[in-house]
């Protein structure tokens, strides 16, 4: 096999965990947007929310440590013990349903029946007031998040394909990161397991109904309310994968949240209301910019990474709005 | 079949099911139901008729609960029941079906109908994310039920599909097997012929008949059709204007002179 064949399937692997890093992030859009209609911004913040607080419990950080020691003078910071990682997840998992609750109580509960942009007004606020009062918790300090999850490239894939290449060329064996490698394992066991739930329970059935009628849901006795609960935790949940998965990548600090803008154009090409469709979009962007950069990038002066989404993303809007798997938009007259 | 309920006799002294009394609802400044009393047997086939906005299907949403009348009471199963929100109301016995067809669209028959079941499942998240172990006995004996369902409406053929894809008659078959599944002690048909070209809705009322000889299940039905009112109902209740302005046999009823009156209008 020649050097550049090899390169190219380098790439292209690369894409595709990249791509998936991006269909995490997308996931928690979709949960959101089919069963209530809401676009929720707060996405991208919920992920470094939980990502915060995560390693906050692990590390033994005093909550509000900045807000007590202005207050009473004092100079806290650490309760002194470490939470093992598992623990400190599921934690984390029972803060995120919290603030599920909390969402549903406190916002939802007084916007039913609004107009879909002013759900997402308010999710603007949302994402604006957790940002803040994530900084006032755990401070604002970029941390490391480490919760075992092997990074840096293999080792073993390196040496195992470093032979591959034609005699005389030069070539040091394929390089990618474990910490991808694992991002693409939880990623399946999440997505093959939340739509084993959504098709074969009770609850996800509900989850489905709910999407799709809300007066019916009501009229077989479902609770919209106990639904949006649900499905904010699950989105949570996501969130909390996705703060985990780019945090060990990249720390844990306030770019984080951004991560959510990269989720657009996937949604933009897989639809709104598809979790088929967030997963392929994400590793269609993520296959579709590491090729480019690889093939067109050095003739344009690189960096095509930060725009190639979005223009992908645009040409979709004009050719087909509805994304590849959405919902097709019919009008009948 | 197991979709059994308990059948009053009719002939001698009728439990009453529902009783409404002097229910008023308005919206704003409009009303919509002025003081109207009724009640319905156990067992029987009640139809609501009236010209168009008489106020039926405001009264079929007041026993619904999806409203809440501002005066009046509603006694259910022998008890006064107070305002409760309309999915407790399923939890009571409640079932129904919507004058426009409110069925999950994307969802296939079967799934449509299993979430018919829902108040009947009662195995909490913990155990439906294990799957296996209750939750999933439960499922298997919930889907036995509905796969009777489906075999009393002849739908076998149909019962992978999307709901969405299907014609309009079907779909309202498909609506009535996700409310008959619940084993409500009151069914709620809001025009269930609505649209329906005369086959269709022959088949509809040998389904509705069937139901309620097979199960006994007590009926409250919404109807257009005055030969299908008076051929499947045992007694009549007539709205107009959100007043009631006639109550009885279908054939005291169809005889009433201020029925008449208001179904074919009167010069004053």
């Amino acid at each position: 096999m020649s050097a550049d064949f090899l390169y190219t399937v380098e790439v292209i692997l690369n894409g595709l965990m990249a791509g998936v890093m991006y269909s995490l992030v997308a996931l928690g859009f979709v949960l959101i947007f089919k069963a209530s209609g809401i676009f929720n911004y707060a996405q991208g913040v919920m992920a470094l929310f939980a990502a915060m607080t995560l390693v906050g419990i692990q590390t033994g950080q005093i909550p509000f440590a900045h807000l007590i020691n202005a207050v009473f003078g004092t100079d806290v910071h650490h309760f002194g013990w470490q939470v093992p990682a598992f623990f400190a997840i599921i934690l984390t998992v029972a803060v995120m349903v919290l603030f599920a609750i909390i969402v549903e109580k406190y916002i939802l509960h007084h916007l039913v029946n609004q107009e879909p942009i002013i759900l997402f007004m308010a999710t603007i606020g949302l994402a604006y007031f957790m940002e803040g009062f994530g900084d006032i918790m755990w401070g604002s300090e970029i941390k490391t998040m480490d919760v075992g999850i092997p990074s840096g490239g293999s080792l073993w894939l390196e040496e195992y394909t470093v032979g591959w290449a034609a005699e005389g060329e030069r070539y040091w064996g394929m390089y990618i990161d474990k910490l991808d490698m694992v991002a693409t394992a939880v990623a399946i066991i999440l997505v093959v397991s939340l739509t084993l739930f959504s098709q074969y329970t009770k609850t996800g059935r509900a989850l489905r109904a709910v999407a799709d009628d809300h007066q019916a849901a009501l009229s077989v006795g479902i609770s919209l309310r106990a639904i949006w609960v649900i499905v904010w935790s699950i989105a949570g949940f996501v969130a909390l994968v996705a703060g985990i998965m780019w945090g060990a990548k990249s720390g844990v600090q306030f770019s984080l949240s951004l991560i959510a803008l990269k989720a657009l154009p996937v949604l933009m090409l897989g639809g709104f209301t598809s979790i088929p469709g967030a997963i392929i979009g994400g590793l269609i962007i993520g296959v579709g910019e590491k090729l480019f950069e690889f093939a067109v990038g050095p003739m344009i002066g690189g960096a095509t990474e930060n725009w190639f989404a979005y223009v992908l993303a645009l040409m979709f809007l004009v050719f087909r709005p509805q994304g590849l798997f959405g919902e097709k938009i019919i009008e009948r007259v | 079949m197991s979709i059994q309920n308990t059948t009053a006799d009719q002939q001698h002294n009728p439990a009453v099911l529902l009783d409404l009394k002097h229910i008023s609802l308005s919206f704003g400044g409009v009303k919509a139901i002025t003081d109207i009393s009724f009640d319905i047997y156990e067992g029987e086939v009640r139809a609501i008729i009236g010209p168009n906005g008489a106020g039926k299907s405001s009264m079929l949403n007041v026993i619904n609960g999806f409203y809440h009348p501002q005066q009046g009471e509603i006694w259910f199963d022998g008890k006064h029941r107070q305002a409760m929100k309309p999915y407790e109301i399923a939890y009571q016995g409640i079932a129904r079906t919507f004058q426009n067809i409110a069925l999950f669209k994307g969802m296939s028959v079967l799934d449509n109908i299993m979430t018919g079941r829902f108040t009947h499942m009662s195995k909490n998240l913990f155990w439906q994310a294990l799957w296996k172990g209750p939750a999933e006995q439960e499922e298997i004996a919930n889907r036995e039920l509905v796969e009777h369902v489906i075999d009393f409406l002849e739908i076998q053929a149909i019962r992978k599909t999307p709901v969405g894809r299907l014609p309009y008659g079907l779909q309202k078959r498909v609506e009535l097997g996700r409310a008959l599944a619940a084993q409500p002690k009151l069914l709620l048909l809001d025009e269930p012929m609505a649209g329906m070209n005369v086959e269709e809705k022959e088949d509809m009322c040998r389904f509705i008949l069937d139901v309620n000889d097979t199960f006994g299940t007590t009926i409250a039905l919404i109807e257009h059709d005055m030969g299908v009112v008076m051929d499947i109902s045992d007694r009549v209740v007539v709205l107009d204007y959100g007043r009631k302005i006639g109550d009885g046999n279908p054939d005291d009823v169809r005889n009433d002179q201020t029925v008449i009156d208001a179904y074919l209008g009167v010069s004053h």
